[in-house]
């Protein structure tokens, strides 16, 4: 294992390609929510494969893609999450493996049969500007490591090479378009006929989106008030509907407070499947339990730690 | 989601500030983080550490005894130069002379009662009555980082280059994020904040 610097260019860098790590959980209370992955398992695994520990900084790639070169150095990357069309000098490559860079080489991602979001980790640390101690980007601030631009060089220390290889996609990362809700916190705004619709009918994933949340097209769910609640706190996964009957979903980077009511809560480990999503895609909701999202919660975090450990052993 | 009255009401506020210092003091085994709100407490939990039912337990012990806990909340005076761009409007809509409406904003006690929306806003209430207004009916694009902007009764200095529909009366130089690493927000929940005029600028 050789200690070594290396340099990446960036080409080309569409909106909302950020530097992500695990994000900065418990600062809710200050405004300021988790950020970290669309998908959170994306970049885990990317890490994993690796040997780093799960929640060091990377690239996360939006629908927008990605164009690099590296300018210095021989650099090991491992690419997790989505179906992205991934190339090398222009020869395409698998989208989830362990990849080594040589000086002068380019790496593209662009959208490819499916997904949304992709992670890249690389085997070494990535200089990146933190904030309130994470690299994740806050996208509404640009604090935290910030978004990518064209002609940005980023310089990763500590290389180390290891061997290429591929890493399989487990089914749990899939697109998911079936999603578990805890109803709440304010389901008796609404009538029986409305939540009964919220969790029989389709919903489409609209393309206003973006990495504060997703907005959705699909039958009119108005509370029966229109009257806003006082503004409360708010988690990643509220399904928060506004005066006119359009639900949202809020993701990563959601504004920690607001005033509309919430007609469920999507299971948190259900969200990283809902970033791979594409807009038009039809999705529809499930009523849990709060006991039952304990127990799925528990469950996939299982099979969660199967995969990462496997992976990790090879 | 703990919820104390379905109005901004003085009191479920207090219960929920209590509530919150008592969780602090004393907090559960997979407890990550507890957001204060006007009436709510939002808890959040690792599911793969407990439960809900054992969560709702627990604070109920923590109930009863949160209500000896004291809230005293430190004090910040914050200058102002009150030469927004909103203020010849927030005037005549309140019926006063701009000279008096800086005077009124000052007048008034403040609390920090939440932070919300995005990192460092800071919603103070206390506002006295007569600057009492509504928001505009669209947000203005841009305002910059460091207004000071009321509407519906709150105050808030904003810390990022934002839209708003609140009306922008002053500025200042106080900084609600610090960028000191120890001591990132300038403000806790429960502090006070008092308002004087920077008669020779900031």
């Amino acid at each position: 294992m050789v200690s070594n610097k290396a340099e990446i260019e960036v080409l080309e860098a569409g909106p909302h390609v950020t530097l992500q790590d695990a994000g900065r959980p418990g600062l809710m209370r200050f405004g300021v929510p988790n950020s970290g992955p669309m998908d959170r398992k994306a970049l885990t695994i990317a890490n994993t494969a690796l040997g780093n520990p799960a929640g060091q900084s990377g690239i996360e790639v939006s629908p927008a893609g990605l164009r690099l070169r590296l300018t210095r150095g021989t650099l090991t990357l491992a690419i997790a999450g989505g179906g992205f069309a991934v190339s090398r000098n222009g020869q395409a490559l698998r989208a989830w493996q362990v990849v080594t860079l040589q000086q002068g080489d380019e790496l593209t991602l662009r959208p490819g049969p499916w997904g949304s979001w992709c992670c890249l980790a690389v085997a070494g640390q990535l200089e990146a500007d933190t904030w309130l101690g994470a690299t994740a980007t806050h996208g509404l601030s640009g604090l935290g490591g910030g978004a990518l631009r064209a002609g940005q060089s980023l310089t990763v220390n500590e290389c180390r090479t290891l061997p290429e290889r591929p890493i399989p996609c487990p089914v749990f990362c899939r697109p998911r378009r079936r999603l578990n809700v805890i109803l709440g916190p304010q389901d008796a705004l609404f009538s029986d006929g409305t939540v009964a619709r919220f969790l029989s009918q389709t919903f489409r994933l609209t393309a206003a989106f973006d990495r504060m949340g997703q907005r959705l097209a699909g039958p009119n769910i108005a509370p029966e008030a229109a009257l806003g609640i006082p503004s409360q706190g708010l988690t990643r996964g509220a399904v928060q509907v506004s005066g006119d009957g359009i639900a949202s979903i809020l993701m990563a980077d959601h504004q920690t407070t607001g005033g509309y009511p919430k007609i469920a809560t999507v299971l948190l480990d259900d969200t990283d499947g809902l970033a791979q999503l594409r807009p038009g895609d039809a999705i529809s909701f499930t009523a849990i339990t709060p006991a039952k999202a304990v127990q799925l919660a528990r469950q996939r975090a299982r099979a969660f730690q199967c995969y990462l450990a496997q992976l990790a052993s090879h | 989601m703990l919820e104390f009255a379905t109005a901004i009401d003085k009191e479920a506020h207090r219960a929920v500030l209590a509530l919150d210092a008592a969780l602090a003091a004393q907090p559960f085994a997979g407890f990550i983080e507890a957001v204060p709100a006007f009436v709510t407490l939002l808890v959040r939990f690792d599911p793969l550490v407990t439960d809900r039912a054992t969560v709702e337990q627990h604070l109920k012990t923590l109930n009863s005894a949160a209500l000896e806990t004291v809230l005293a909340g430190n004090r910040h005076e914050v200058s102002v130069v009150y030469d927004g761009s909103d203020l010849a409007e927030v005037a005549r809509q309140c019926g006063l002379s701009e000279a008096e409406v800086a005077r009124c904003h000052q007048s008034g006690t403040y609390e920090v009662a939440m932070y919300g929306f995005a990192p460092g806003y800071a919603y103070l209430s206390g506002l006295p009555a007569p600057l009492a207004i509504d928001r505009k009916p669209n947000a203005v694009r841009n305002v910059p980082a460091g207004s000071v902007i009321i509407a519906g009764g709150m105050c808030l200095i904003t810390t990022l280059t934002m839209p708003t529909g609140w009306w922008r009366i002053g500025r200042t130089d106080a900084q609600v994020l610090t960028g000191n690493p120890d001591r990132p927000f300038a403000f806790a929940v429960g502090d006070k904040i008092q308002f004087n005029e920077a008669k020779n600028g900031l």
